[in-house]
């Protein structure tokens, strides 16, 4: 007997009991729909951070000053009192083969008016190569340049959040005076919008003037430190040699001896897509196996369907067998009807899956990435699930004999 | 020339509780081609279990069994299949028509195993089997749509398909009333004129007396054996040899 007769032979047994068939498909169609839903959920989420962690900066690579730790007290990233603007003009000047950008930035939060209007918000003291390295655009107006960065001017310019709180919707901003703690600055340029970060930090929410400026006439301090500094590598490929590099640098300029610990930090946006990527991993490999679990319950339900057919059935298969059908024929008629029954749960299922993922994703404003290859071995493992649970019963069946299943009441 | 089939000294003991029950005690039996042959006895006389090895749906417990000159006695469960595909026909007290099937994909079953015929040879030859038994219109009746008498037919159209040697029939006339019986029993003797051998086993004496040949059980032996080379029996005198056999 060729294989389409005896799959025609099983879809019909399946076709006659449809309820049953339906119950038994079940439990393979919410595996299936488990697995599709919640990888394509995880690939959307993954994709999201990925794209919104390189939105943070071109090539970025950050360089932090040394927490100090006094007794319990941490002091927090950036706080570190021993990273001056000198050395980030001598990351520039020395690593120019590395690195493209480098910006030092200062950070203080002050009260800024304008006319009647008050906001508390960030300054960030930085050099004009954050545009390229934060991937930062103008909107409105321009940049502040190099030359006003080395001449301490009191020029600013403002992102969306800002000026939306400061200034009525028809207003220009530009060339007005902003006051940030009864020191007057002039708006050169407003920021295009960055919208939230990873964490949800309104990036918007922001104001930058040269880093010299802030210094001088926001934190009035006589050392020159600053809070951290960000890079722009060329490549990178190349962001372990600068790591180095930076690291040496830094270290003959502090003149740290062999002996002492580096007193800066660097980090860069594959640490933390890497953290977030074994996050997200974690989750996906935790759901799978809830998924995989339903898909083993899933199989267990058609094993248990089909040792009830083969019982209900011992008569039939004992007149298959007087009239010429070989074991392999009834193995093979039984494992097709559990393989069948199966796969198309697993049609139904991936279905299911593909339509409660982006359902899931409509409600909840989810991107929600369904990868085809993924579809198709979620598709095949089906298939797989009613092979491995279906060869037990379709195994008995095969092994038995004729004349007891003629004469089983 | 050979018999079609030969047994030697065969033996089916089963054991229940501690007893052995010896089913077949060392039959040895020959039919040739042609024979209509009547297996008769009582209930657990043996000659039911003689009818499944002889069918190979059973296998004895020692002895030799010569099926066409070929030793089967010892095959494969796969081998045996292929023989009851190739060589032999059932037919079965209740029919054992497949439930919900058309009484023609009934009939052509056998040869969806055996793969010879193409789709249009198999359904032509099934049409022409379901013909030949009487059923040309009701070829796409399902068995619930046909009386005992017609299911019964289409099974012996089935037990036709592969163009067996020969045909086992297990009380085929046990489930039917005295006319369907008739029909049956005519229907066994004209295929038994055509040529074919068949191999039956019945209690009833009136349906006993449409086979030549009368062989008589009892205990698992064989009591008595007439080739029926005195002619015809009637039903009285099947009765009286049974009768005898037995006494």
């Amino acid at each position: 007997m060729n294989f389409w007769m005896i799959f025609k032979v099983a879809a019909r047994a399946i076709a006659r009991n449809k309820t049953r068939s339906v119950l038994t498909c079940i439990g393979i169609i919410v595996g299936i729909a488990a697995v599709i839903c919640v990888m394509a959920i995880g690939q959307g989420a993954q994709t999201m951070m990925v794209r919104e962690i390189s939105s943070m900066g071109n090539n970025l690579m950050m360089v932090f000053p040394e927490r100090r730790n006094q007794g319990p007290v941490s002091g927090g990233m950036g706080q570190g009192e021993t990273m001056t603007a000198d050395d980030a003009e001598a990351v520039k000047r020395e690593l120019s083969h590395l690195v493209q950008g480098v910006s030092p930035q200062v950070r203080t939060t002050v009260q800024m008016m304008y006319a009647s209007k008050n906001w508390s918000g960030n300054v960030q003291g930085v050099s004009p190569d954050v545009l390229t390295i934060s991937n930062w655009t103008v909107a409105d107006g321009r940049f502040f340049t190099e030359e006003e960065t080395k001449l301490s001017s009191r020029v600013c310019v403002i992102g969306t959040t800002v000026k939306s709180n400061l200034f009525g919707e028809d207003e220009d901003p530009i060339g007005k005076t902003l006051r940030l703690r009864n020191m007057t600055f002039k708006i050169i340029g407003v920021l295009g919008s960055k919208g939230a970060n990873n964490w949800g930090q309104d990036q918007d929410d922001v104001v930058m003037a040269p880093y010299t400026s802030v210094q001088r006439y926001l934190q009035r301090s006589k050392f020159r430190t600053i809070n951290m500094m960000n890079l722009s590598l060329v490549t990178m490929d190349d962001l372990d040699e600068a790591k180095r590099e930076v690291s040496a640098l830094l270290r003959q300029r502090h003149h740290l001896a062999e002996w002492q610990d580096d007193d800066f930090e660097t980090r860069d946006t594959t640490e933390i897509m890497n953290t977030i990527g074994s996050v997200t991993g974690l989750m996906t490999v935790l759901l799978t196996a809830v998924a995989a679990i339903s898909l083993l319950v899933g199989g267990i339900g058609i094993m248990n369907i089909m040792l009830v057919s083969v019982t209900e059935r011992i008569k039939e298969i004992g007149l298959r067998m007087a009239i010429g059908a070989t074991p392999a024929n009834i193995l093979t008629q039984f494992l097709l009807e559990a393989v069948v029954l199966s796969t198309v749960g697993g049609a139904f299922g991936v279905a299911l899956g593909i339509g409660g993922a982006k359902l899931i994703g409509a409600i909840k404003h989810w991107p929600i990435i369904v990868q085809v290859g993924s579809t198709v071995a979620a598709f095949f493992f089906s298939a797989v699930v009613g092979m491995f649970f279906g060869f037990y019963p379709a195994y008995r069946a095969s092994k038995l004999n004729p004349i007891d299943c003629l004469r089983y009441e | 020339m050979g018999h079609l089939i030969e047994i030697r000294d065969m033996y089916k003991i089963y054991a229940i509780g501690d007893e052995p029950v010896h089913a077949l005690d060392g039959v040895s039996l020959t039919v040739d081609e042609g024979e209509f042959v009547a297996i008769m006895g009582s209930s657990g006389s043996g000659k039911s279990t003689m009818l499944n090895i002889l069918g190979c749906l059973d296998t004895p417990t020692k002895g030799s069994y010569l099926l066409d000159g070929t030793e089967v006695a010892a095959r494969s469960a796969t081998e045996l299949a292929h023989i009851r595909n190739r060589k032999l026909g059932f037919v079965f007290q209740n029919f054992n028509l497949l439930a919900r099937t058309t009484a023609l994909e009934n009939v052509e079953l056998p040869d969806l195993y055996m793969g010879r015929l193409t789709f249009r040879e198999r359904r032509r030859r099934a049409l022409t089997l379901l013909k030949r038994v009487g059923l040309g219109g009701r070829h796409s009746h399902t068995p619930a749509q046909l009386s005992g008498g017609q299911q019964q037919r289409v099974a012996i159209a089935r037990a036709l398909m592969n163009n067996p040697p020969v045909l086992f029939a297990d009380e085929p006339t046990g489930n039917l009333d005295t006319k369907s019986s008739i029909e049956i029993m005519n229907l066994f003797t004209e295929l038994s004129d055509e040529g074919i051998t068949i191999v039956m086993v019945t209690h009833e004496d009136d349906i006993a007396a449409y086979a030549k040949r009368h062989i008589v059980m009892r205990d698992g032996k064989v009591m008595r054996d007439d080739r029926g080379e005195g002619g015809r029996k009637t039903t009285d005198q099947v009765a009286q040899f049974v009768k005898e056999a037995l006494a």
